[in-house]
């Protein structure tokens, strides 16, 4: 049985500290009555009133909630598709080229996927808006999806499927009751992934977006360019504890699932 | 090959390749363009309607006069020196800080592990920018800091920070600090004790052997996390921009001021393409390195 030593709980302490302490103080003085940042002026609300009736900021996540959606439903089709034709597909023309493109938007520069990207639909389209940001950030998620659910695949074992087929399963009948159920968990952590990278996202969509189309990060940027702002202390609280929540619960149900599956062996093993 | 196999390639390979190659080709053209007061603001565009004579025309009229005007211009020379210098100096950093960490959490009671995993990840689903901003107040004049090293009377004057590099530095060590311990902490997890046990067997001191023994073993870990973090930080925007101060040149920050206030997409182009050439070398590397470890696994 390992336990702490001092000399690593020193290091988990002070670098869990580091991680953690700046979001603490923020969320703590989102609930500060003065205007100045580091001054206490007492418990107050009034920067979440503030924020709830700015119609600008309101609008921003309206169509940011909007975008991500779209993206994340978007990009877990096309990865989920790109990492079944990287594991499956076998040999095609082009293959190299194809996981060169499924893996270099991992690594490349915001800067330049936004710019690439914006040069692109001046080509296409007239007008840039929700449609474009959607375009740009479904093209980068995609990649990490089917970062995430090839590496289920690559440990899901592929003649389950051979066997359904053996069995008589069409091709897509075998993807859709044998592959997908196991993958399944990787699919919606892909999807869960695309949300937060396209909710998350500053660069590619200030260059891709148009009139109309403001991103809450776009809004965010413009407001604490010139210093800190107790309106977006408020709005960073009030994500810091949606996202919070949504992981707590997450890696709960997952841990749950986890211990259903395998309870599940052991009895299939003992019935064996 | 049938149609459905074509439908299942064919779909994700098209849009790889309409938004993210074609995008690349349409970038290394501008770059090889001349400014103009047109819309689009560059010259010359490709007159497919004057047939063979118009691809001709386009084609002599590209010129690498963008590329000479960077090497001529110290801003641009200088802003990839130091974009090199702080993505060097910040990826340092958070190797000292992430390593310590990993192995901590390697090295802590099984039921412990995987709530350590959960909080160095949460951090990571939080907004970025909010993580970045969270710095604003703590490393200004009247900063948390500041307040509490003169509290502490550590220091009589309130130290300069914000807008510094070392602001920078610090930003970088945040934010990217789970892709740094992921990686490490995966090495160290897999380490076999017995090897350990072996070295101490032997003869080794504790601490001799985790430099012989441990730290080699984990150098797939540390590569990548340097990686992970090198890569992204060179042409990071927002930590720059937010954190850094006005002499901070950041090769990310510099594009984006040339296409967004001087309008100069020929020259943003051309600055965007050198940035990836730089970071061809690092990608390919990285690119190895994990290839390695793959078949090291299997």
């Amino acid at each position: 049985m390992r336990r702490f030593s001092w000399f690593n709980i020193t290091s988990l302490t002070l670098g869990f500290a580091f991680l953690y302490i700046p979001m603490i103080i923020l969320v703590i003085y989102s609930f500060n009555g003065g205007r100045l940042v580091t001054v206490w002026a007492g418990f107050s609300t009034k920067w979440y009133g503030e924020l709830l009736s700015n119609e600008d900021f309101l609008n921003a996540a309206w169509v940011t909630i909007r975008v991500a959606l779209a993206t994340a439903t978007l990009a877990t089709i096309l990865g989920t598709l790109a990492a079944y034709v990287m594991i499956r597909g076998g040999r095609f023309f082009g293959r190299t080229l194809f996981s060169g493109m499924v893996v270099a938007p991992l690594v490349m520069p915001d800067v330049i996927l936004g710019l690439s990207l914006l040069l692109l639909f001046k080509v296409m389209f007239s007008s840039a808006g929700m449609m474009t940001v959607i375009l740009a950030h479904t093209t980068f998620t995609m990649c990490y999806v089917s970062v995430v659910v090839s590496s289920r695949l690559v440990s899901f074992d592929k003649s389950l499927e051979e066997a359904a087929l053996d069995l008589g399963a069409t091709p897509f009948d075998a993807f859709k009751s044998v592959t997908l159920p196991n993958i399944a968990p990787a699919v919606v952590s892909g999807w869960l992934l695309a949300f937060t990278l396209s909710l998350d996202d500053l660069v590619i969509a200030s260059f891709t977006t148009g009139p109309g189309a403001t991103t809450l990060p776009i809004k965010i940027f413009s407001a604490v360019r010139l210093g800190v702002s107790p309106e977006i202390n408020a709005l960073s609280t009030i994500m810091i504890g949606i996202v919070t929540i949504g992981v707590i619960s997450f890696s709960l149900i997952n841990k749950r699932q986890v211990a259903q599956r395998l309870r599940d062996e052991k009895t299939a093993e003992a019935s064996a | 090959m049938n149609l459905r196999r074509l439908l299942l390639i064919g779909v994700p390979y098209a849009w790889l390749l309409v938004f993210f190659l074609v995008p690349f080709v349409i970038v290394i053209k501008i770059s090889l363009s001349d400014i103009a007061l047109a819309i689009p603001p560059y010259t010359p565009t490709l007159e497919l309607s004057e047939g063979w004579q118009g691809i001709k025309g386009f084609f002599a009229q590209l010129d690498i006069d963008n590329f000479t005007f960077l090497t001529t211009d110290p801003l641009y020379v200088k802003a990839y020196w130091s974009s090199l210098q702080i993505a060097f100096i910040s990826t340092a950093l958070t190797l000292l800080v992430a390593y310590p960490m990993a192995y901590g959490m390697a090295r802590a009671p099984e039921e412990w592990r995987a709530t350590l995993m959960m909080l160095v990840i949460l951090p990571f689903w939080t907004s970025f920018l909010i993580r970045v901003y969270s710095w604003m107040g703590i490393l200004g004049k009247e900063g948390f800091l500041n307040a509490a090293l003169l509290w502490l009377g550590l220091i009589d004057e309130p130290l300069t920070i914000l807008n510094t590099n070392t602001a920078v530095y610090i930003g970088i060590v945040y934010t990217y600090l789970p892709f740094m311990i992921l990686p490490i902490y995966a090495t160290l997890e897999k380490l076999d004790d017995s090897l350990l046990e072996a070295a101490e067997d032997l003869g080794c001191t504790r601490t001799s052997a985790f430099w012989r023994v441990t730290l080699p073993l984990s150098r797939p870990g540390v590569v990548a996390g340097c990686f992970l973090v090198f890569i992204p930080a060179l042409g990071e925007f927002v930590i720059p921009s937010l954190l850094g101060g006005s002499d901070t040149l950041m090769i990310g920050k510099v594009l984006y001021e040339e296409f967004f206030s001087n309008r100069d997409w020929p020259v943003a182009s051309a600055v965007a393409v050198v940035l990836l050439l730089i970071l061809v070398i690092p990608i390919i590397l990285f690119q190895r390195n994990q290839q390695k470890q793959l078949e090291a696994d299997q």
